[in-house]
């Protein structure tokens, strides 16, 4: 097996990461023996061995070998909190853009308001922006959505940002709190989508300063001095007030 | 294979015309993640080969009816460009390019986690902007790293490489003039890691002995190319921008 290989690109774990050594790996890199351990994404066992399926990061985590894919698809899970599109509308249903490799159906039953037959187009129209929620995911892969709960809703105002769906938890940082930084700094409404994208609502300025400040945390989330990178911008924003 | 016997294709000293051993690899680069626009992308430099592969997806399969409902369809287009040989090459699809493209997505499909992705299309579009013998390899091999470089999940990084034989000589590694003029061609697809082959085709013939040995050469060069492989997707990242 390639256990010379793995070596290759180690390189210091990020912050937040617990200061373990973090390494790059490449499907069919082998990457430790697998007993005692749990596969977890990215990873298979094979013949007492785990074998990395994905190019990313290594991580282990409670007995449990993982990959952190440096790149990745957006595959919705039941609960999943998504800001999607309209991209076709029909009598009864609309199909929504949520950045998968399907659109997610939303029922007019499943709608927030009370919906005629016929007459979905006068709710919702191609291009216009929600917040739903995925109801169910089929073993084929059929995303049903839905819009009744709190907070889920037509977004009629504010900007949409595309950001790599694996980044998206740099956003949050941990237990939601960078995000309620950002929301704090630039007194914005965001609301950030399971699906890498991002929902922001505010002044221009407010809104201007959020883009830049989600993108930097999107591509340099990772990094050690990301809390210095991070608060130089909050500074930036409060010198603007 | 041209199959013309008068031809001179090993010197005197034992070197092959372009002063190669016989089992020695044309210079291989690879880069990957060359186009920005792209889900995935690679571009291999193998000799005067030069390929650029990119990959889109999962996607929802369309025309419906090529959807399966446990796994994703790879869908390969392979084309070399007019300008990639000394010959203009007629653009469009031809009976060569629809066959490799079916032979590469084939090989594709047994690295691929397909059933991770029921119903979805995957597309790797395979462009040769240069030919010197041995396209097919060199598309696979950019094919492979543009999949991974895409975050598509695989069980292995599948390498094309092909040995053959000239003066009855097995050889690694086809140039032009051998390949023209050659009496065998046994291009294939290694996983490097499990030492599986998800690709092999033979164009002329090989005894027993000759397969064997030609098959060590690709084995030895797969696992060379490999490495090169790592290392461009290593260099594509290590800067910190994942």
């Amino acid at each position: 097996m390639g256990w010379r290989l793995a070596g290759i690109g180690e390189k210091r774990m990020s912050q937040g990461q617990s200061g373990a050594e973090q390494r790059l790996v490449t499907p069919g890199m082998a990457v430790g023996p697998s007993t005692g351990k749990r596969a977890g994404s990215g990873v298979v066992a094979s013949n007492d061995t785990f074998i990395a399926t994905q190019l990313g990061w290594l991580r282990e985590l409670n007995s449990t070998v993982s990959v952190d894919p440096i790149n990745a698809a957006y595959m919705p899970r039941s609960g999943d909190l998504i800001v999607g599109t309209v991209a076709e509308v029909r009598n009864n249903l609309w199909f929504m853009d949520i950045n998968g490799a399907f659109q997610g159906l939303l029922p007019m039953s499943l709608a927030p308001w009370k919906v005629e037959f016929g007459a979905a187009r006068q709710h919702m129209d191609v291009g216009d922006v929600v917040l739903a929620r995925v109801q169910e995911v089929d073993e084929c892969h059929n995303v049903v959505l839905t819009m009744k709960g709190v907070g889920l809703r037509r977004l009629n105002q504010g900007t949409v940002e595309r950001l790599p769906v694996q980044h998206i938890d740099r956003i949050r940082g941990e237990n939601n709190e960078r995000l309620q930084r950002l929301r704090d700094a630039c007194d914005c409404r965001i609301m950030v989508g399971e699906n890498g994208r991002v929902w922001i609502d505010g002044s221009p300025s407010g809104i201007r300063w959020a883009r830049k400040a989600v993108h930097m945390l999107a591509s340099s989330g990772h990094r050690t001095d990301i809390e210095d990178l991070f608060t130089t911008l909050e500074n930036e924003m409060k010198g603007d007030a | 294979m041209g199959g013309y016997g008068d031809v001179q294709l090993l010197r005197d000293d034992g070197l092959r015309l372009d002063g190669r051993k016989i089992d020695e690899m044309r210079p291989v680069s690879i880069e990957a993640g060359v186009l920005p626009a792209a889900d995935g992308s690679a571009m291999v430099t193998h000799g005067l080969n030069v390929a650029v592969a990119a990959v889109y997806g999962p996607m929802e399969a369309h025309p419906r009816k090529i959807q399966r409902q446990d796994r994703a369809v790879i869908d390969v287009r392979y084309n070399m460009a007019p300008f990639s040989t000394s010959d203009r090459i007629r653009p469009g699809f031809n009976r060569r390019s629809r066959e490799i493209s079916k032979v590469t997505a084939e090989a594709l499909e047994s690295v691929v986690l397909v059933e991770r992705y029921p119903r979805s299309k995957i597309r790797v579009e395979i462009e040769i902007l240069a030919a010197e013998a041995g396209t097919r390899c060199v598309g696979i091999t950019a094919a492979a790293v543009a999949l991974a470089d895409a975050g598509i999940p695989m069980r292995d990084l599948i390498v094309g490489v092909a040995s053959g034989k000239v003066e009855d000589t097995v050889v690694l590694d086809l140039d032009k003039a051998e390949d023209n003029y050659g009496q065998a061609d046994l291009p294939v697809g290694i996983l490097p890691n499990t030492g599986e082959i998800a690709f092999l085709q033979m164009d002329g013939d090989l005894s027993p002995a000759e397969f064997e040995l030609a098959m060590e050469y690709n084995f030895k060069a797969a696992k060379e190319i490999h490495e090169i492989m790592v290392d461009a997707l290593r260099r594509r990242y290590e800067g910190g921008e994942a």
